[in-house]
């Protein structure tokens, strides 16, 4: 068993080995290893021109990452806290995801924007929001989340490997998990969607830390005599809807389970394309169950009121299952 | 700081005529976006650079094949120092499918990244930390590649401008920052929303940085300065920031007629046009006006063939829209 955490540092060191254009970038990442200890052990094996240790400057680091990718090399720029994307907002929603087709094609970014994500951690506001809706409103930029030590290993391996520009969210909440560790090798493609759990009765969609979420409310409810799919997108672009349509096709029931705040969450991507593709298939409304539309608040019994939890996600079934 | 003081050392006549003949074609390519503009065959907007020529094709002198350079929506200058024609250029401000961005750029977009010039941005500063990070990465690979940026006067006030200096002093990498202040941002006089009298060239010293201050009028002037930062920079000696004084004889974009400007200011800087100033150089260098007049007709007949040309192209390929999104070409969002 390996943990979440240990597996993006695993993920990274994989892909350095492999190519000596990979290079990371971030605050606290070389020797300190990171602030979440996701870096440990890359500055030691890779030294200080392969890890490199960044001011608090976030438009500098992604800002110089585009123009690494832009010549020849595979950077890896950490953004510490997700939040903290709106920092550099500018890099993710005009500059990497327009420049080549603003350019007609003339150049590729192939980079990586790693950064921790969520709550569950009583960070507060401004370090605890799941923002990964913020880069699904932008054409231009491929988004991977792994719920799972080895996929973080294997979709680390596709994202730096990928000629295009990733933003890559690891969940605060699911750093000290643990699971099976990635065989050597391990490689996850983007835009497939993994199937975690067979049921009949009710499609669960999850991403990151809402996907043990989910499996655990389809235990709850399978004692209940209600059988859930499960389904991990991994990837939310490209999006796997094929995957969410085969497995409504079986259970006719569908709930999103997404920790981004409903208004503008992913859950409305998906649905939206079940409603226009998927409408025939469904016996039930679907349901979204996302974070509140408020700011996430201090206290833990506080902050469980507005994040997806357990509970609700059974509630939500079973009144689909009576629908 | 120095003052740069201008030299003809090394400069002859022939490589002077060619910068000449080059800053004409960027300026009868701006006239001749301005008139199609006005006859409807150009639509959005143009920041136009003429007056401002001899920054860009300075710099372009002074470097070497392979070193990069990143530039702003008022680009045309840039991309045509650095090799892209009057007619891909053109082509592209018309929308047609033989412009160098396929009708997906535009005029704030101008890029020719087959010979380093990797893009126009008109997000104000962004570019900068770019820069930064091709000159970070001629470092990784070992090149003795450099990386310049061009930008306004206004782009010292963006936070990615303080940004970008301090990481590119603490790392020491071969990048130029190179301020074309022509005394506007926008319609605002850059003296009265900036605490710093040069607005680039005084800051960089808090950062450790070298500047210069030089005339961006003469091309000369200008890439003297810039062959000398990027001696330095190629040395390993870190980055330089140069502040070019200079000027634009249009407005700031299409639709401003720039009626702010205080009286006789353009026509003093007309006098000090970047073309007059490299002309008076080749007539003391002893270059006949014969030859003058010969590269300046060289450089109308240029463009007059590229407008033909770029009237006579089919409009944008519509299929395009949908290409060039990811690396395999494609748009494909879904699986
Ligand atoms: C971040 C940002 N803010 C505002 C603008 C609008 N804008 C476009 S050009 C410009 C003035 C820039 O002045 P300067 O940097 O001096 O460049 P110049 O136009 O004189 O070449 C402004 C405010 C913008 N494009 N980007
Ligand atoms: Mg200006």
């Amino acid at each position: 068993m390996t943990t979440y955490r240990e597996s993006v540092a695993e993920g990274i060191a994989r892909e350095m080995r492999r190519d000596d254009t990979v290079v990371c970038l971030g605050e606290d990442i070389g020797a300190a290893g990171g602030v979440f200890k996701t870096t440990v052990g890359l500055f030691d094996e890779f030294g200080p021109e392969r890890v490199w240790d960044t001011p608090i400057s976030e438009q500098a680091i992604v800002g110089a990452a585009m123009g690494a990718a832009m010549t020849g090399m595979r950077p890896v720029a950490e953004i510490m806290f997700s939040d903290f994307l709106a920092c550099c907002w500018d890099y993710l929603a005009n500059e990497i995801p327009k420049v080549r087709y603003m350019t007609g094609g003339q150049v590729t970014v192939p980079l990586v924007v790693r950064t921790a994500n969520g709550g569950g951690l009583g960070f507060g506001a401004q370090h605890s929001q799941s923002v990964e809706n913020w880069a699904l409103t932008v054409p231009g930029l491929k988004i991977a989340a792994p719920s799972t030590p080895a996929d973080v290993v294997g979709l680390m391996a596709t994202a730096i490997r990928s000629d295009d520009p990733v933003v890559f969210f690891e969940h605060k909440g699911l750093f000290a998990s643990k699971g099976a560790p990635a065989p050597d090798g391990h490689v996850v493609p983007f835009g497939q969607a993994a199937l975690l759990r067979e049921g009949t009765d009710v499609t669960i969609v999850g991403l990151a830390s809402t996907v043990p979420l989910a499996l655990t409310a389809a235990d709850r409810l399978a004692e209940q005599g209600v059988q859930a799919d499960v389904v991990d997108l991994r990837t939310l672009l490209p999006l796997d809807v094929s995957s969410v349509l085969r497995s409504v096709e079986r259970t006719s029931r569908l709930v999103v389970v997404e920790e981004n705040p409903y208004q503008g969450g992913w859950g409305a991507t998906v649905v939206s394309v079940v409603a226009e593709e998927g409408f025939a298939l469904l016996d039930a409304p679907m349901r979204r169950v996302a974070g509140a539309n408020v700011p996430l608040p201090f206290a833990d019994a506080l902050e469980d009121q507005v994040i997806p939890t357990v509970d609700k996600v059974v509630d939500t079934v079973k009144a689909l299952v009576d629908y | 700081m120095t003052d740069a003081t201008t030299t003809t050392t090394g400069t002859d006549a022939a490589k002077l005529l060619r910068r000449h003949e080059t800053m004409a074609v960027i300026r009868r390519t701006e006239k001749a976006a301005h008139d199609l503009f006005m006859s409807g065959l150009v639509k959005g907007t143009t920041h136009l650079a003429a007056g401002q020529e001899a920054v860009a094709v300075g710099a372009r002198g002074a470097l070497r094949d392979g070193d990069y350079a990143f530039a702003t929506y008022r680009g045309h200058h840039h991309a045509i120092a650095w090799g892209a024609t009057a007619e891909e250029c053109l082509a592209e401000l018309m929308s047609k499918a033989t412009g160098s961005c396929k009708g997906k750029g535009g005029s704030m977009h101008l890029t020719k990244a087959a010979s380093g010039m990797l893009g126009s941005y008109a997000i104000v500063g962004a570019h900068l930390p770019m820069a930064v990070g091709a000159a970070w990465s001629a470092r990784l690979r070992a090149t003795d590649q450099v990386a310049v940026a061009f930008f306004g006067d206004g782009a010292t006030n963006i936070g990615a401008f303080h940004e970008s200096l301090n990481l590119a002093a603490v790392w020491k990498l071969p990048v130029l920052f190179v301020c074309e202040n022509n005394l506007y941002m926008e319609y605002t006089p850059i003296g009265t929303v900036t605490a710093a009298a040069n607005p680039a060239a005084d800051r960089a010293p808090s950062y450790g940085i070298p500047a210069e201050l030089v005339d961006g009028n003469d091309v000369v002037a200008v890439e003297d300065a810039v062959a000398r930062a990027a001696e330095r920079a190629r040395a390993g000696d870190g980055p330089t920031v140069l502040e070019a004084r200079t000027y634009r004889h249009y407005g700031h974009s299409r639709t401003d007629p720039a009626s702010y400007r205080p009286e006789g200011e353009l026509e003093r800087w007309l006098e000090r046009d970047p073309l007059t100033v490299s002309a008076n150089q080749l007539r003391a260098l002893g270059t006949s006006d014969d030859d003058i007049r010969a590269a300046e007709e060289s450089a109308a007949a240029t463009v007059e063939a590229a407008v033909d040309a770029a009237k006579a192209a089919p409009g944008a390929d519509l299929a395009e829209a949908f290409t060039d999104v990811w690396a395999d070409g494609g748009a494909e969002w879904r699986t």
